[in-house]
């Protein structure tokens, strides 16, 4: 069968392989640098095909409050937005983490505080890894770093959503949101019946047939002893997660003398900077987080006992830093390199900043 | 095969559209490809560029601080961007508008009289596709059917009656430089 | 006479609906919503759509609302029921979905959620707990409170200058396009709970059958928070709340 070769943008590339994954919901509300979600699945018309529901909804805390409702009901939901909108999200994927319920929130992230830049940013890393919302949880969250990855990770968070019965994040930015580059489209598959659903979430509120008791999605527990239990539930799903779904990608590490962690489109150009540092015989190693929570300590906590320094580039004022001294341990130095402000450094930049923290590597 | 390319002019140009049928050439010529816009309100009226990347091998940074070839279609372009080419790059310039000419020796610089090409075309929407015409003669890239796949594949079915005079553009783009 | 004599089925005047529970009801004595309970109970038994059902509890006193009535059920945000209805709804168009929402719920908070529910004409129905006080926090204003009206955060009574004015939002809702049914009810007399239940079995029948969004008032007492007797409550709410919050339909798009 011949692959299904389109040239595309992120946005775009979320919104077909949402389609193609089976997903039976999206609701949104449009805000740049990610409204070609909502646009593609409008124009794509997919209620007509597969059945999936898509609604414009009139607020972004109603949006993350119908996929709360769908993902009650077993099915496959999902949102985006963002970062302002994910703010107003967080309240809603609190509920959805506590009812575990499966879910996919995408956030195409752009500078912020406030109203900030509608240019790309990494700053809502903070929010996205340690919580967001109140409570003790965490998302799954995936950085892609390809419009590929846009398209791949919807089906690997709705996957992991569903297997560990937890909201997962896409956290994109505005680069790899608004880029277009080649992406194969996942194969199209079949929405899940209401036979299939009632089989594989039997929890799911579905209409309450004579021969089991209620189906009740409630996220209050009021007694304390009972929802202390609940909190340590969620957490043993949690160790179990970071056990298992950790996911990085290492480049030219072997020999490497130095490191740099960068997460998302900014790995990718970072990559460019170290292949010119590779040519002027300094050598750095890439390690790109692809899950950030889990967060990869293990790989990093390793590499940090055979190399002479760290540089963490995000733009951002020095978010993921916190988890790379996590895991160095005070070993070798880890310094930060960011723009702000909606700013994308070039990889020039990259280089002149590593240079300038670690004078001796040249 | 690596070019790196920035296309930088006025919002409304058609800018981002041009570099969308360069990328999607590309795509059918089985090269990697990156399309990186600017975005957001700029585009309606501002300055907006792209930058696209073709490579026979996996493109890292979509986003670079120099080019192999610059193609600039407003003053304000050719003052941000002319500093940016590759020593040995090229520079293709609109002259319409342009009143501080580059100066740049270590590159080649081609003026390309575009606008005037399509005042005498009478079509002022295929602009962007007679400065592709020029780049493309400068620049053998992709082969024109492949452009004509890419065109098909970025106009929606019901603007295909319009490929005829976009090609006719592209080929008097081609003619604008020897 | 023995009990077992009075217990025969031709001496039945009342019994309590099968998907009405036995768990202690926590409402306090006096309060409307476990009649209002009763009622949800009785016609979806009677109408036999029970594994068609979906019920969305509020937050407010009748945040366990899914505690007493035996069918599925989605405790939603503060607000936020209406959309939470739309997307059950949406994603499982044969079902017979309803909101259950106090004033504080659906006329402060979640007064977006309503309006734009409503207005999209989502098919399902609304039964709007109207008290004019925010029960279960301990009786503060409401956005229905009437003027005059004490609570713990008017204490010396609701001032317009200060709180702006009792909301009437079942008329602002029936001006929408989206709506079919709009309707104020009480449950405070036999005969008032009689009307009240033909007009929820007409909200649930119009979600059944698609034709767009109902809402029904019911005005309500709350003795507690008014600080009053159940008695008075009742008599006060007829001479005050009525006047503010007039009994009868608002709109009806369905003939009969």
């Amino acid at each position: 069968m011949e692959e299904d070769v389109r040239l595309m943008k992120g946005n775009e590339a979320i919104a077909h392989a949402a389609i193609r994954y089976g997903a039976d919901g999206y609701f949104g509300y449009p805000i740049t640098p990610q409204s070609e979600i909502l646009e593609t699945l409008e124009a794509e018309m997919p209620w007509e095909t597969t059945g999936m529901v898509v609604l414009q909804a009139e607020s972004e805390i109603a949006a993350i409050n119908m996929v709360y409702a769908g993902a009650a009901c077993g099915k496959a939901v999902f949102t985006s937005s963002s970062s302002p909108g994910v703010s107003l999200k967080q309240e809603g994927i609190s509920y959805i983490a506590a009812g575990e319920l499966p879910a996919l929130i995408v956030n195409v992230m752009r500078g912020g505080p406030g109203l900030g830049t509608i240019h790309p940013s990494q700053a809502d890393y903070f929010q996205a890894t340690k919580g967001g919302g109140h409570g003790d949880y965490h998302l799954i969250v995936l950085a892609p770093a390809t419009v590929q990855e846009m398209a791949d990770f919807v089906t690997l968070g709705f996957d992991l959503a569903f297997k560990y019965r937890t909201p997962a994040m896409i956290l994109a930015d505005g680069m790899v949101g608004q880029m277009m580059e080649k992406v194969v489209l996942p194969p199209a598959r079949p929405r899940r019946t209401d036979e299939e659903i009632a089989r594989q979430c039997p929890w799911a509120v579905t209409g309450k047939p004579a021969t089991r008791k209620p189906n009740i999605m409630t996220t209050l527990e009021l007694d304390s002893y009972q929802m202390e239990r609940n909190n340590e539930r969620y957490q043993r799903t949690y160790r179990l997660i970071e056990e298992n779904e950790v996911r990085y990608q290492e480049y030219y590490t072997d020999d490497a003398d130095y490191l740099i962690v960068a997460f998302g489109s900014i790995a990718r150009i970072c990559l460019k900077s170290i292949e010119e540092a590779r040519k002027q015989g300094i050598r750095i190693g890439l390690i790109r987080p692809i899950t950030l929570w889990p967060y990869p300590y293990k790989t990093i906590t390793g590499l940090s006992k055979r190399i002479k320094g760290i540089l963490v580039v995000e733009i951002n004022a020095g978010q993921m830093i916190e988890d790379v001294r996590l895991a160095v341990e005070g070993r070798v130095p880890v310094y930060h390199f960011g723009r702000l402000g909606g700013i994308v450094p070039n990889p020039n930049e990259v280089l002149d900043a590593f240079k300038h923290n670690f004078p001796e590597a040249q | 095969m690596k070019e790196e390319i920035i296309i930088a002019g006025f919002g409304g140009q058609g800018v981002l559209s041009m570099g969308k049928i360069l990328a999607y050439a590309a795509l059918m010529d089985n090269l990697e490809v990156t399309w990186m816009p600017s975005y957001g309100p700029e585009q309606r009226g501002g300055t907006a560029n792209v930058t696209v990347i073709l490579s026979d091998s996996p493109i890292s940074s979509p986003i670079l601080d120099s080019y192999d070839t610059a193609v600039i279609l407003n003053q304000q372009s050719l003052d941000k961007f002319e500093a940016c080419i590759k020593p040995g790059g090229t520079l293709i310039y609109d002259s319409y508008g342009i009143h501080r000419a580059p100066t740049r020796t270590d590159i080649t610089v081609h003026r390309i009289d575009a606008m005037e090409a399509t005042f005498e075309m009478e079509s002022a929407k295929t602009y962007n596709m007679v400065v592709l015409g020029a780049l493309l003669k400068i620049k053998p890239l992709v082969p024109m059917e492949s452009v004509i796949k890419g065109l098909k594949k970025t106009l929606p079915e019901r603007h295909h009656h319009l490929i005829p005079m976009n090609e006719a553009a592209i080929i008097r783009g081609m003619q604008l430089t020897e | 006479m023995t009990t077992e004599d009075i217990i025969r089925p031709e001496n039945l005047v009342y019994r309590k609906p099968r998907l009405l529970n036995d768990n202690h009801m926590h409402y306090c004595p006096g309060c409307s919503h476990g009649v209002v309970h009763r009622l949800i109970a009785e016609i979806i038994e009677e109408m036999g759509i029970e594994d068609k059902t979906i019920g969305i509890a509020p937050v407010g006193c009748a945040v366990f609302a899914y505690n007493y009535v035996d069918i599925d059920w989605i405790e939603a945000a503060h607000g936020r029921a209406p959309a939470i209805a739309t997307a059950v709804k949406r994603l499982n168009p044969s079902r017979m979905v309803f909101t259950y929402q106090g004033d504080g719920d659906l006329a402060a908070i979640g007064t977006c959620e309503t309006i734009h529910a409503a207005n999209r004409a989502e098919n399902i129905a609304i039964i709007f707990i109207n008290n004019g006080i925010y029960g279960m926090t301990g009786g503060q204003m409401a956005p229905t409170t009437l003027e005059g009206m004490k609570t713990s955060t008017t204490p010396y009574g609701r001032r317009v200058d200060l709180n702006g004015y009792p909301l009437k939002i079942s008329d602002l809702v029936a001006q929408l396009d989206g709506t079919c049914y709009v309707t104020r009810q009480s449950v405070h007399t036999p005969a008032a709970v009689r009307k009240a239940k033909a007009a929820i079995k007409q909200a649930f029948t119009n979600s059944m059958e698609g034709r767009g969004t109902s809402l029904v008032e019911i005005v309500s007492t709350c003795n507690s928070g008014w600080k009053m007797s159940p008695a008075q409550a009742n008599k006060w709410m007829e001479e005050n709340m009525f006047a503010k919050y007039p009994m009868g339909d608002i709109k009806n798009t369905v003939k009969k």
